[in-house]
């Protein structure tokens, strides 16, 4: 806060003040030693202050990636204990139907689930308006999903979807409609997922695109309204185009996020094995629903292992391409 | 003077250090001696039972004051991923429940130790015994007991004028009290044929019909069998005609919470749903309880959890003492008091006679007639497979012959994989 009410030039000439003196620091030393050594001396500790958050990621997130690509290759118990079985768990990849399925309807679901961008821009701008009264609290309001526990969500949503008895079904009922069993209709399940991940995510993205709209300076909205540009040019012209490298990263961020859906389904679905059991199961099971029943329920490891290295290229693969794509639709200001 | 005085203080100092050594020496010796303090875990699921544990728990270090036991409560939603995280990682509890579907995959893997010494198992159902018996040496000894009864709701069997069911009643009478029963216009069904737990269902079903499971060997499944077909076609049949809610709804609303709501007025349920109908504010003075009804035979599952004892415990001697005194006979009747069936002969009055007006001897009953429940290896891997192939005929996806068949192969295919 402080820095940004402090005036530009104020700040600018203690920038130069402190650039003046690292440079004075350098010049004292310079000439002994060499730039060579010093910069050296300064990369290390560069890595000594990474070291230990590259540790972490090192040995909780790198050392399990490397050990489950080695485990995608054995077959391996409920208990460890595992023997090599060469690519056998990937040639099974390939021909097993339930992956195909899980892969479509996770695919689907993030798909969809990109709905949730436009949705948080919509709002953001609406949040955004000057003069706009309680903010803060429609802030809250929207954010509060965030704050909520996945698991949470999922149960009551279950009871909002009940068939028979359920708040969603009761509403059209009141206007003449008889409404599904909407996680347990093979028609509706999916959909009715998204919706749930829609509007849980909605509010972490909002503050996101809240914060892209306020970096856009004011000028250019004076500047397009000198030139007669209503509000909605000013938003297709400005705003959009400007607000697109906050997209592009909420669009990377969900994407990754909606491979990986797993605590809405195990808990809507019904229950640990008894998701089995909804008819809509088919149309609910994603890559992450079916790792967890092979490597945890049916003790098959190995093969769960060689499932979720087929995550993992999914998601390398789809963030590559968007990261490529993102040079037609991306304007950095 | 003044030498004694001194030498008197090195003699004491070195007393104070022998003992202080010696002291030290006890500690190191803790695991083989049998009066150290041990702390025991004791790994179990139910919240219901946990206070009754807790009991036996302190009773059990009144007897044995150097053994404390810390009972530790996973919900059932977990307790097998955790159990399974925790022996992969050597953090086991030193004792456990266990039951039939993972036993065999516990005991083959060596995760969980086979008992040393004698053991009297006859004073427990031989069903039970055996399902805890891996390559002919017991495991463990049985805690409790529970067999399957067909719960009903009084209040609509009153509703419509109809007798309440008789003890030697059959499939028949079940099937038309049923279709009378259901309205399905107001949401109410004679009875609910759930899919998702087939110890109260399919299992018993396709015993009644004389089929099977799996064979006695564990290695063919018994899902092709005419028999078997016929007994899950007694609830794909009872779906159909509207008799019972469809798979839709029960997955909505799962069977036991539409029977809460008087939906429902036939429940096939277990002996531990007892303290749960007992305290359920709709349940509580509505329903009571009959024997399953008789198909070809008459036939219920008996299950029973039991205590077992991890192979990487550091305390074997004092963990299976403490599964002995559960299993004694004095550890089921306070287990009986307040809790499920013990499994101890003779020790199950006080649990029939905890609620007199409900016929709970109806339970004690059918163990006459009880079969084992159905596991092998990878218990698991096929009851999946169950869900799986089944859903398609309880949709009406598909019938229930070929949908059965195809279970049958599928199931075959994972049993010659254990």
């Amino acid at each position: 806060m402080t820095t940004t009410m402090t005036p530009p030039h104020r700040s600018a000439t203690a920038g130069a003040r402190r650039g003046a003196e690292r440079g004075g620091w350098r010049r004292g030393r310079a000439p002994r030693r060499g730039r060579g050594p010093s910069r050296r001396k300064e990369a290390l500790w560069g890595y000594a202050f990474i070291a230990p958050t590259g540790l972490g990621i090192a040995v909780f997130y790198l050392w399990p990636v490397l050990q489950t690509a080695y485990f995608s290759l054995t077959e391996w118990g409920a208990f460890g204990g595992h023997t090599w079985t060469g690519l056998d768990n990937y040639r099974r990849l390939s021909s097993d139907p339930e992956v195909g399925r899980a892969l479509v309807n996770t695919l689907t679901y993030t798909g969809l689930g990109l709905l949730s961008i436009p949705l948080a821009i919509g709002f953001a701008v609406l949040l955004n308006r000057k003069g706009m009264r309680f903010v803060g609290f429609y802030r809250t309001l929207f954010f509060l999903p965030v704050v909520t526990m996945p698991v949470a969500i999922a149960m009551v949503w279950r009871w909002l979807y009940n068939g028979d008895y359920g708040l969603i079904n009761y509403l059209l009922s009141l206007i003449g409609i008889d409404g599904p069993n909407w996680v347990a209709d093979p028609a509706t399940a999916l959909y009715a997922l998204v919706v749930v991940g829609v509007w849980s995510s909605v509010g972490y993205n909002l503050i996101i695109f809240l914060a892209g709209l306020q970096a856009i300076p004011k000028e250019y909205y004076e500047a397009a309204a000198i030139d007669g540009a209503g509000p909605f040019r000013q938003f297709f012209s400005v705003t959009l185009p400007l607000l697109s490298p906050t997209a592009f990263f909420v669009s990377v961020v969900s994407v990754i996020g909606s491979l990986q859906l797993f605590d809405l389904v195990y808990v809507m679905a019904g229950s640990g094995a008894g998701a089995r059991a909804n008819p809509a199961f088919p149309r609910l099971e994603t890559v992450v629903q079916l790792f967890y029943d092979r490597a945890f329920v049916t003790n098959d490891r190995g093969y769960a292992a060689a499932i979720v290295m087929m995550l993992l290229l999914v998601i390398v693969v789809l963030t590559a391409v968007q990261f490529r794509f993102q040079k037609r639709w991306v304007h950095y200001a | 003077m003044w030498m004694s005085k001194r030498l008197g203080a090195v003699a004491l100092a070195t007393m104070l250090a022998v003992s202080a050594c010696s002291g030290g020496g006890d500690g190191k010796a803790a695991a083989a001696d049998p009066n150290a303090k041990v702390t025991l875990s004791y790994g179990v699921w139910d919240a219901n039972q946990k206070p009754v544990m807790e009991t036996l728990a302190t009773e059990f270090t009144k007897t044995h004051p150097n053994i404390t036991v810390q009972v530790q409560l996973t919900p059932w939603a977990d307790y097998w991923t955790k159990l399974k995280a925790a022996v992969t990682g050597g953090a086991a509890p030193d004792v456990f429940w266990m039951n039939g579907p993972n036993f065999q995959l516990y005991a083959s893997n060596k995760v969980i130790a086979p008992m040393p010494g004698d053991a009297d198992l006859s004073v427990y159902p031989k069903p039970l015994t055996d399902l805890y018996t891996f390559e002919g040496k017991p495991y463990g000894l049985p805690k409790d007991m529970d067999t399957v009864a067909v719960w009903y709701n009084k209040k609509l069997f009153d509703a419509k004028k109809l007798p309440y069911p008789k003890d030697d009643w059959t499939w028949a009478d079940f099937t038309d009290t049923a279709a009378k029963l259901s309205d399905p216009a107001k949401g109410v069904y004679g009875t609910a044929a759930q899919l998702g737990s087939f110890q109260e269902y399919q299992y018993d079903t396709i015993a009644q019909a004389g089929g099977y499971v799996i064979s006695p060997d564990g290695k063919k499944s018994g899902y092709s069998d005419p028999k078997t077909i016929a007994g899950l076609k007694f609830w794909t049949d009872l779906i159909e005609n509207k008799s019972s809610p469809d798979l839709k709804t029960m997955t909505d609303t799962t069977p036991i919470q539409l029977f809460e709501a008087g939906k429902i007025a036939m429940y096939w349920g277990g002996s531990w749903n007892v303290s749960e109908f007992t305290a359920n504010s709709y349940t509580k003075g509505k329903v009571d309880v009959a024997p399953l009804p008789r198909g070809e035979k008459q036939a219920t599952i008996i299950h029973g959890v039991a205590n077992v004892v991890s192979t990487k415990t550091s305390h074997p001697d004092q963990a299976w003492e403490f599964v002995r005194y559960l299993g004694s006979k004095q550890a089921a009747e306070i287990l009986g008091q307040k809790g499920p069936i013990p499994a101890y002969d003779g020790t199950q009055t006080a649990w029939v006679k905890a609620h007199p007006e409900l016929k709970l001897q109806t339970f004690l009953d059918s163990v006459s007639y009880a079969v084992p429940f159905p596991v092998s290896k990878n218990t698991a891997a096929w009851n999946e497979a169950e869900l799986t192939y089944l859903t398609k005929a309880w949709t009406g996806q598909e019938p229930i012959d070929k949908a059965a068949t195809e279970l049958a192969q599928a199931m075959d295919t994972l049993l010659a994989k254990e």
